[in-house]
C-alpha cells in the first residue's frame, strides 16, 4: 500500500512521452511541457539521462488547434492528450503513468481523430512520430533507405521512376517533376544545382514549415536523390528567415547527415559527392518564384527574369538547376522506396499521390491535413474540418493563397486536384486553404489579397507594379462605398490585361481573387456599388446601424454611449439612430444588452 | 552565334531569321517596328515594360518580343487587337503615375513615353489613385534625378551594373514604391558614382537629365554635330548639341563604331573648355618673355624652319615627337608617320605608353 508521503517510482522501461514542439506546439508552450515532464520524472527518482530518453520531441501533427499534444505510450498502450500545459503534467504522471489510469477528460476528441487518423499518409506519417533532431529516429523508421536504393541504380532509372510515378510539383504549378529532372539531366554541364524552395510565403500556408520542422531528413534525402538523378554536386535550401525553428532543425539534420556519410564525398560508396547549403531568404514573397529565388541566392535583388531559358537549362549562376518544393522533395524517398506503381495508385489519374493542405479561416478544426489527390472539397471542409464555427453557412473556400481564386460553396463537391482547381479559376498553389463563411465580405477578401500581392510585387514589370496597385485602389474605393457604375467592368478588363502581360507567376495570378470573386459573387460587388451596402456587414463605411424597434427594451444605454449624439431616445420610446449624424463607430452595437441594434 | 536560319511567320508573312534571334531583333531586321521602353541594344534583354508584348499563336499570354527567342514556325502578330489594347493599357498605366508636365520637361520631344502616349492617345486619367510625390535629387554637379518621372524600366540600373559596373544605383522599395536610387538614398558622390552619365543617356523619359544642360534648350532646337572625343585615344564619337552657336550638351551616338553610345565623365560632361574664356584659340609665338598671337601659317613656318635648322646641325636623331593620348588613333598614326618619313628618326612616343 502506498502511503501518501512516498510516491511510487514509475516503471519507465516502456514509457515514451511525445510532446509536439512544432512552431504551433512551441507557441502553445511545448518546450515548457517537455521540461516539466523531465523535471517531474527526475523528481520521482528517475535518472536524468533516462528521463531525457523517455520524453521525446516531435514535429507538427497538423492538428494545431489542439496544441500542446502529448502522446503517452506505456507497455504498448498509447493515449493522446490535448491542450496540455505545464500545470497539467503532474496529474498525467500521477494518474496515468504511476496509477495506470488514463486522464479521460484531457484526451483528444473526435476532431483530432478526424484530422489525424487518415488512412493514407505519406509525408506527415513520420512528422508527429519521430524526433526531428535525431537522425537515428529517422533511419530506424526507414529513412535513407530510398537513397541507398537510388544510388544502387543509375541516375536515369531514378528519373524514370519519378516520371512513372506521375509526381507533379507541389509548389503550385504542378509541372511533372520527372520531366523537369529529365530535361535537366540531359543538359551537359560540369556543374548543376538542385534547390529546395522552402520560401513558403502564402498567407495561411504552413505545410513546408511543418514538414521541415517535423522531418527535416526527408527533405535532405529527397534532395540527395534528386542531385544524383540530375548530376548535381551541390544543393541549396532556400528557406525564409522567418522560420527559425525549421532552420535550426535543418542545420542539425545536415550536420548529422554529414557525420553519417549521407552527405559529402562518396555517398554509400557510389562515388557520388553531394552537399547542401542553407540560404536564408530576407522576407520577400516574390522570392518563391524560381528565377527570383536564384537571383536572391546569387546575392542580387530578388526579381524574376523572363523564361526561357528555363532554370533546368540555365539556372543558378548560368548552370542547369532544378528547383523543387519541400513537399515534392520529401515525397521522393517514399516513391523510390515503395515504387512508382504504389505512388500512382494513390490519388487520381494525372494527379497521383497525396497533398498537404493547411486549412485556416472560418472553420472549426484548423491545421494541416494530408489527403489523397482528388478528394472532394466537401470531405475536407466538413468531415475533416468540421464545418464553420457556430454552424454558420459556408460561403467559399480560397485555395492557392493570394494567387488562387475562391471556390463558391455551390462547387463544394468538386475534387481537389490541379486540373479541376484551375478549371474553376483557382489553383492548387502550395496548398493553403482559407475557409470563409457568410460573415466574410468577398470584395473585402479580394482587397485583402490584392493588398498583399501589390505590396509584395518586386516592381519589375509594369502591369504588376502599377496595374495591381490600381486594382487594389479601385477595390478599396468600392469597400469604402465610393464605387461607381462601370467599376466591375473596369476591374475585369484591367485584371485580364494584367494576367496576360505580367512577367512572372506573381503578376499573372495576382488578379485571380478579383476575377473569381466577380465570377461567383458579382451580386456582392453590385450591392456595394449600387445599393451602398455590404451584405456580410464587414465593410465599415457601408455599415448601417439600425435599432430593431421590436427588440429594443428602451433602456437608453445606446443613447448614453453614443459619442456623436446620433441617437434619439426618450423613456418608454425605442431609440432611433440618425444616419446623418452616425459615425459608424459601432459603440451602440457593442453596448446593447439585447442585441437590438443591427 | 550560329548562322542557321529558321522561319517564323511575322504578321502573316514568312520571315527568315537567325536561330539565336529574339522576336524583337527578327522583327527589326524585317522592318517591323515594335515599341519598347525598357530595351536598350547595349543591354541584356529585360522584359520589364511589356510594351513589346506580342501575340504568339498557341500561347494564351502575350510574350515580350525583347526576351523571347524565335523558334521554327512561330506565328507572331505584333499589331493584333489584343496587342494594341494591351499597349494602350500599359501606356495609360504609366501615365497614371507620371507628372504629365511635358510643357516644362527637359526631355519633351525626345521622350519615348510622350511619343507612345501620342501614338496611343491616352492620358491615364481614368485610374485616379496614388501618384509619387518624391523629391528631386540633384545634390551633385552633373545629374538631376526626378523620380516622379521615372517609369522603372531599369535601364539606368542595368547600364550602371552591366556596362559601367559601378553599381551606383539599384532598385529600392517594393511594389508600387519600387524606384531606382542609390543605396540608402544618399546623394551621389565621387566615391559611389563615376558621373559618366550613362544612366542619363539611356533614360527614356525626363527622369534623368544632364544638370548643365537644363534650361538651355530642347531637342528640336538643337543642331547635332557629330564629333570624336578629344580626351583620349579611344576615339569615342558623340554629338555636340549646339544651340545659338553654343555647345550646351553632349549626347550619345548609339551607332558610334567604337563606343556605341557609351561615354565617360570627360566625354560627356567635360565640354566647358569649348566656351572657356581662357581657351587658346590661335597659335602663340614667344617674343622675349611674352606669347604673341599669330596665324597658323606663320606658326607652321616658324616650326618647320627651326626643325630644319636643328636637323641640319645635329642630325635626325636630335629631334623627336611626343604625342598626346588625347589625340585620336589616326592622329597618332599620322604623327608617327610624319616623324619617321620627314624627320627620318624613330624618336616618337605617346604618353599613353608610360
Amino acid at each position: 500500500m502506498a502511503s501518501t508521503n512516498t510516491v511510487r517510482k514509475p516503471s519507465v522501461k516502456n514509457l515514451t512521452i511525445k510532446v509536439c514542439v512544432g512552431t504551433g506546439g512551441l507557441a502553445a508552450g511545448g518546450q515548457e511541457v517537455m521540461n516539466a515532464f523531465s523535471r517531474k520524472l527526475r523528481a520521482l527518482g528517475i535518472k536524468a539521462d533516462i528521463a531525457k530518453k523517455c520524453v521525446k520531441k516531435t514535429g507538427c501533427r497538423g492538428c494545431c488547434s489542439k496544441d500542446v499534444l502529448v502522446d503517452v505510450r506505456m507497455n504498448g498502450n498509447s493515449a493522446t492528450y490535448q491542450h496540455i500545459s505545464r500545470n497539467k503534467v503532474e496529474r498525467i504522471i500521477q494518474e496515468h503513468i504511476i496509477d495506470g489510469n488514463i486522464v479521460k477528460e484531457w484526451l483528444v476528441g473526435p476532431e483530432y481523430h478526424a484530422f489525424h487518423d487518415r488512412k493514407i499518409k505519406i509525408l506527415l506519417k513520420q512528422c508527429g512520430e519521430i524526433d526531428p533532431e535525431d537522425i537515428g529516429d529517422y533511419t530506424s523508421s526507414g529513412g535513407y533507405k530510398g537513397l541507398k536504393k537510388a544510388l544502387s541504380g543509375n541516375p536515369s532509372s531514378v528519373v524514370n521512376v519519378i516520371k512513372k510515378s506521375g509526381l507533379r510539383g507541389r509548389g503550385g504549378a504542378g509541372f511533372p517533376t520527372g520531366l523537369k529532372w529529365e530535361i535537366c539531366s540531359n543538359e551537359e554541364s560540369g556543374q548543376k544545382y538542385i534547390i529546395c524552395n522552402a520560401d513558403e510565403g502564402d498567407p495561411g500556408a504552413f505545410m513546408d514549415r511543418s514538414v521541415i520542422e517535423g522531418n527535416p531528413h526527408s527533405v535532405i534525402e529527397g534532395m540527395i536523390i534528386g542531385g544524383y538523378a540530375i548530376g548535381a554536386g551541390r544543393g541549396y535550401i532556400y528557406i525564409r528567415a522567418e522560420y527559425p525553428v525549421a532552420i535550426s532543425r535543418l542545420r542539425i539534420a545536415l550536420k548529422q547527415a554529414r557525420k553519417k556519410g549521407f552527405l559529402g564525398k562518396n555517398i554509400y560508396k557510389s562515388g557520388f559527392d553531394f552537399d547542401i547549403r542553407i540560404k536564408e531568404g530576407a522576407g520577400a514573397f516574390v522570392c518563391g518564384e524560381e528565377t527570383a529565388l536564384m537571383a536572391s541566392i546569387e546575392g542580387q535583388r530578388g526579381m524574376p527574369r523572363s523564361k526561357p531559358p528555363f532554370p533546368a537549362q540555365k539556372g543558378l549562376w548560368g548552370k542547369p538547376t532544378i528547383i523543387n518544393n519541400v513537399e515534392t522533395l520529401s515525397t521522393i524517398p517514399h516513391i523510390i522506396s515503395n515504387g512508382a506503381k504504389w505512388f500512382s495508385s494513390i490519388g487520381t489519374k494525372n494527379n497521383s499521390g497525396t497533398k498537404i493542405f493547411s486549412i485556416t479561416g472560418k472553420i472549426n478544426n484548423t491545421g494541416l491535413i494530408e489527403v489523397p489527390m482528388g478528394i472532394s472539397l466537401r470531405e475536407v471542409v466538413y468531415d475533416i474540418g468540421g464545418g464553420c464555427p457556430q454552424n454558420r453557412e459556408l460561403k467559399a473556400v480560397q485555395t492557392g493563397g493570394p494567387s488562387g481564386g475562391c471556390i463558391p460553396a455551390s462547387l463544394i463537391d468538386m475534387p481537389l486536384d490541379y486540373d479541376s482547381l484551375s478549371s474553376v479559376g483557382s489553383m492548387m498553389g502550395s496548398g493553403g486553404m482559407v475557409v470563409m463563411d457568410d460573415t466574410t465580405c468577398m470584395v473585402d477578401m479580394a482587397k485583402f489579397f490584392l493588398e498583399f500581392t501589390q505590396n509584395e510585387s518586386c516592381g519589375k514589370c509594369l502591369p504588376c507594379r502599377v496595374g495591381n496597385k490600381r486594382l487594389y485602389e479601385r477595390l478599396k474605393k468600392i469597400t469604402e462605398g465610393r464605387g461607381k457604375k462601370g467599376d466591375i467592368e473596369f476591374l475585369l478588363s484591367l485584371a485580364d490585361d494584367i494576367k496576360i502581360t505580367s512577367l512572372c507567376g506573381l503578376g499573372q495570378t495576382a488578379p485571380n481573387p478579383v476575377l473569381s470573386t466577380i465570377k461567383y459573387f458579382r451580386n456582392e460587388y453590385e450591392a456595394h456599388i449600387f445599393e451602398g451596402r455590404c451584405p456580410a456587414g464587414v465593410c465599415e463605411a457601408l455599415r448601417q446601424y439600425i435599432v430593431k424597434a421590436e427588440v429594443c427594451k428602451m433602456c437608453g444605454k445606446c443613447f448614453k454611449e453614443c459619442p456623436a449624439e446620433a441617437i434619439a431616445w426618450e423613456k418608454k420610446q425605442p431609440a432611433v439612430i440618425d444616419k446623418g449624424k452616425c459615425i459608424k463607430c459601432g459603440r451602440c452595437f457593442e453596448v446593447c444588452p439585447f442585441s437590438a441594434i443591427k | 552565334m550560329s548562322n542557321k536560319k529558321i522561319k517564323i511567320i511575322l504578321n502573316g508573312v514568312k520571315t527568315a531569321c537567325d536561330k539565336d534571334d529574339t522576336v524583337f531583333n527578327a522583327a527589326k531586321k524585317a522592318g517591323v517596328f515594335i515599341p519598347t521602353l525598357c530595351h536598350d541594344m547595349r543591354l541584356e534583354p529585360y522584359g520589364a515594360c511589356r510594351m513589346c508584348s506580342v501575340e504568339v499563336k498557341g500561347v494564351s499570354r502575350l510574350l515580350p518580343a525583347c526576351s523571347t527567342p524565335v523558334s521554327e514556325g512561330m506565328d507572331v502578330r505584333t499589331e493584333s487587337r489584343t496587342v494594341k489594347r494591351v499597349r494602350k493599357r500599359l501606356v495609360s498605366l504609366l501615365l497614371s503615375n507620371h507628372p504629365n508636365d511635358c510643357m516644362r520637361c527637359e526631355t519633351s520631344g525626345a521622350c519615348k513615353l510622350q511619343n507612345l502616349a501620342y501614338e496611343y492617345k491616352v492620358d491615364g486619367m481614368e485610374y485616379g489613385g496614388e501618384r509619387w510625390k518624391l523629391p528631386i535629387r540633384q545634390a551633385n554637379p552633373f545629374i538631376v534625378y526626378e523620380p516622379n518621372k521615372c517609369i522603372v524600366c531599369g535601364r539606368c540600373v542595368r547600364i550602371c551594373n552591366e556596362i559601367v559596373m559601378a553599381g551606383t544605383i539599384d532598385f529600392t522599395g517594393r511594389g508600387f514604391n519600387t524606384v531606382p536610387d542609390t543605396a540608402f538614398r544618399v546623394a551621389r558622390t565621387l566615391s559611389i558614382c563615376e558621373f559618366c552619365g550613362q544612366c542619363v543617356s539611356t533614360c527614356p523619359t525626363g527622369a534623368l537629365t544632364d544638370k548643365k544642360a537644363r534650361g538651355k534648350g530642347r531637342v528640336h532646337e538643337m543642331k547635332r554635330v557629330k564629333t570624336t572625343c578629344s580626351y583620349c585615344g579611344t576615339g569615342c564619337s558623340f554629338y555636340l548639341n549646339v544651340k545659338d552657336d553654343k555647345v550646351v550638351r553632349v549626347s550619345s551616338d548609339f551607332f558610334g563604331p567604337v563606343n556605341q553610345g557609351d561615354l565617360c565623365v570627360k566625354g560627356r560632361y567635360g565640354y566647358d573648355f569649348i566656351h572657356s574664356r581662357d581657351r587658346i584659340k590661335t597659335p602663340l609665338v614667344k617674343r622675349g618673355d611674352k606669347f604673341v598671337k599669330t596665324s597658323w601659317d606663320r606658326a607652321f613656318a616658324i616650326i618647320a624652319s627651326n626643325f630644319e635648322k636643328i636637323i641640319k646641325r645635329h642630325g635626325s636623331d636630335s629631334v623627336g615627337a611626343f604625342s598626346s593620348s588625347r589625340c585620336t588613333n589616326e592622329e597618332n598614326f599620322l604623327l608617327a608617320k610624319f616623324v619617321r618619313t620627314v624627320f627620318k628618326t624613330n624618336n616618337v612616343d605617346n604618353c599613353a605608353r608610360v
